[in-house]
């Protein structure tokens, strides 16, 4: 936003100055990194394996925007979803990509209930969707702590030793699907490790979003969501839009994630997923999204440039202090580009 | 009657809650008594700092957490410069609050800026906030700020660590004028100078309720729209409801910290909001409507269920954390249904108003 009286270049202003100052900070990153010959292709390959751990957790956000929901802080939702299926899963003792297409199996039949109801809700509660999401996240991560504990499953590598019951807080997943779809299509480029199989499932995901809203009924919800009149006038629902805009986020948050599970070789249960849709909200709308139009575009730019920050930062700042301050530059960008986003609604 | 009750359904759900879990786990009255008596006496002015807000229609303020760190910056300053006692207290309400002025200034500023979602603003601002305040003391304090205390810095240098040792300060108020009595043989001590502290508070807020300005609150509160019509600054009181809401829980969390003894540098406050809001809803005040009474009712009942919930999972299912996680779960849930009800309500009554206009 200029101020009165200074005027940005176009293109400077509709990029956004948050977003300008976090490309400088990732640039500084960078260039320290290479000031202090630090391993480079380390960092890079870093930063790609966290692209496509979280980029399925950002896409889910997608449809929501779309669809006219706003940010959707109900993410968790969607996620308990998806642990469940991969708790499902390694109970049974389903290993290999078997095991992780399980897992998103069993999370997308739970998410497609949840992901109606939940949008049944919203439609009740318009206006505040992003506080009745947060906290209906927040109350139901809470609930299935309760369920983590009481829950039937009998497997000894997942309940505790002591006592024989309650699932672990962090279920390794080590010899089982750890990092299953890292590996597969596994390549190297001058030195930078690509994780294949996990991008290629991120980008299968991205085109199938992007051709969903080329379909009859993903128009459907993007038309209902920017003119709800003209909608009306011609049959469309945006109660029905609206619904079905809130299962699909919720159904991509299941496989997403799953798919962040594999990568990072572990499943965190318990309060883990409590505080997921802040970094996700905070990459979608680094990438250029707003609170009322995203692409996949803003996915893919907003994913890689936060996910490269919060990889690059670690090292490259404990060359220079000790301490680790990304978790600090994490609350400090993360929450400062979603109070810009809500307080920029309605402006254009 | 039925709608009585019906109206009154949170509270009397809540409290057969608490008696059941009180049951089950066979509290005895003095344990229970001395556990309320600290829990309301450290909690009750953070819950009142909700009000002011909810009557100028701003809703739950979830920034309350701002005042929080703002209070931790007074202590943390009066423990550095070793004032002891209710001198120290006493000094850091004062540091506290122009520091609360200016950061509720800003908060009010940014609700300007996000007219009807004053809610989420505030809950993400006051993340935001925590990560300057760890910029502020986790690296900046003993590096680019001047601070020798060695028994306070981390070994490396710089930055707080974790605990801040109250206990110069602990019990300044609660024990001013110590008031203690024997029920069936255990000890209960009355915090007494805190409870006038709390009827003090109660009663500016009562009275500020009925001054101009309240009126004015309360104008805006039932439609921003007309009170702007009839000539009241809205964004300007807007900002000075957030103001002394943030002032007061700065205050209510030294106040807390007090009777505790110590300081978690890096997590006393993050939970303020939520739990000081759960609080407040459970007496069944609602998004619009809340009123001094509620505050401390909501206060017992919710603190009543946060002493007998670990103790009644414990007894009914032979493990404490179920009972922790139940009544996390609780607060959020109450928090969610109040939400969901508000707005709920609010849709409804735009669309009868849609209706009414055709």
């Amino acid at each position: 936003m200029a101020k009165p009286g200074i005027r940005l270049p176009g293109f400077l202003r509709e990029f956004g100055i948050p977003r300008l100052l976090i490309a400088v900070f990732l640039v500084v990153l960078f260039a320290v990194a290479v000031a202090t010959h630090m391993d480079l292709r380390g960092l890079i390959s870093d930063s790609i394996v966290r692209v496509g751990r979280n980029g399925i957790l950002v896409l889910a956000l997608l449809p929501a925007i779309q669809g006219g929901i706003g940010l959707n802080f109900g993410l968790p939702l969607g996620i308990i979803c998806g642990l469940v299926g991969a708790v499902i899963s390694l109970n049974a003792g389903v290993h290999g990509i078997a095991g992780v297409g399980m897992a998103a199996g069993i999370g997308v039949a739970l998410a497609i209930p949840v992901g109606a109801g939940y949008g049944w809700l919203l439609n009740r509660t318009r206006g505040q969707e992003m506080m009745v999401g947060t906290y209906l996240g927040f109350a139901i991560v809470s609930m299935m702590s309760v369920f983590w504990l009481l829950a039937p499953f009998k497997n000894p590598t997942l309940v505790w030793a002591i006592g024989g019951r309650g699932l672990r807080t962090t279920l390794s997943l080590g010899g089982i699907y750890d990092k299953v779809l890292d590996r597969w299509l596994t390549f190297t480029v001058s030195g930078v490790r690509i994780p294949g199989g996990t991008l290629f499932v991120f980008g299968a995901l991205c085109f199938l979003v992007w051709l969903f809203f080329r379909t009859r009924m993903g128009i459907t919800i993007a038309a209902a969501r920017s003119s709800t009149r003209f909608a009306r006038a011609a049959g469309i629902s945006d109660e029905r839009t609206r619904v079905q805009a809130t299962v699909l986020s919720t159904v991509l948050a299941a496989i997403g994630i799953v798919v962040f599970s594999q990568s990072y070789g572990f499943v965190q249960l318990y309060t883990a997923p409590l505080l997921m849709a802040f970094p996700a909200i905070a990459c979608i709308l680094i990438g250029g999204a707003s609170v009322t139009r995203a692409t996949i575009g803003h996915v893919l730019v907003g994913t890689f440039l936060f996910q490269s920050i919060l990889t690059v930062a670690l090292p490259v700042t404990s060359q220079v202090i000790q301490g680790d301050i990304s978790e600090t530059a994490r609350l400090i960008i993360q929450n400062g580009m979603i109070l810009y986003a809500l307080t920029r609604i309605g402006r254009t | 009657m039925a709608r009585g009750l019906l109206r009154h359904a949170v509270p009397i759900l809540f409290a057969g809650l608490c008696l059941f879990g009180i049951i089950v786990a066979k509290i005895t009255p003095p344990f229970l008594m001395s556990e309320m008596l600290v829990r309301m006496s450290r909690n009750s002015v953070l819950v009142l700092s909700l009000l002011i807000p909810i009557l100028a229609g701003l809703g739950l303020n979830f920034g309350i957490v701002i005042g929080a760190m703002a209070g931790q910056i007074g202590a943390i300053l009066i423990v550095h410069w070793g004032i002891p006692g209710i001198g120290g207290f006493a000094l850091a309400w004062i540091i506290a609050t122009p520091i609360a002025i200016v950061l509720g200034i800003a908060t009010g500023s940014l609700f300007n800026r996000a007219k009807g979602r004053e809610m989420v603003s505030g809950l993400i601002a006051g993340f935001f906030a925590n990560g300057l305040y760890q910029l502020l003391f986790l690296f900046a304090v003993g590096s680019i700020i001047p601070f020798h205390s060695a028994s306070m810095i981390l070994p490396q240098g710089y930055g707080l660590r974790n605990t801040v040792d109250l206990n110069t300060i602990q019990y300044a108020i609660d024990g001013l004028i110590p008031l203690r009595f024997q029920m069936q043989g255990v000890e209960i001590r009355v915090p007494l100078v805190s409870y006038v502290i709390i009827v003090g508070f109660c009663l500016v807020t009562l009275w500020f309720f009925r001054t101009r300005l309240g009126q004015q609150f309360r104008a805006m509160g039932q439609d921003p729209h007309v009170a702007a019509i009839a000539g009241i600054a809205v964004e300007r009181n807007r900002i000075v409801a957030t103001v002394l809401s943030t002032v007061l829980a700065a205050w209510g969390q030294l106040l807390f910290l007090q009777n505790i003894g110590t300081l978690n540098t890096y997590s006393s406050h993050e939970q303020v909001g939520m739990f000081a809001i759960a609080a407040l809803l459970v007496s069944g005040a609602t998004v619009s409507r809340a009123t001094v009474g509620q505050a401390l009712l909501g206060t017992v009942l919710f603190h009543t269920l946060f002493v007998v919930s670990p103790l009644a999972g414990k007894a009914l299912a032979g493990d404490a954390q179920i009972g922790e996680y139940f009544r996390v779960f609780v607060a959020y849930a109450v928090i969610t249904v109040a939400l969901v009800l508000h707005a709920w309500q609010s849709t409804r009554a735009a669309h009868e108003a849609r209706k009414a206009t055709r």
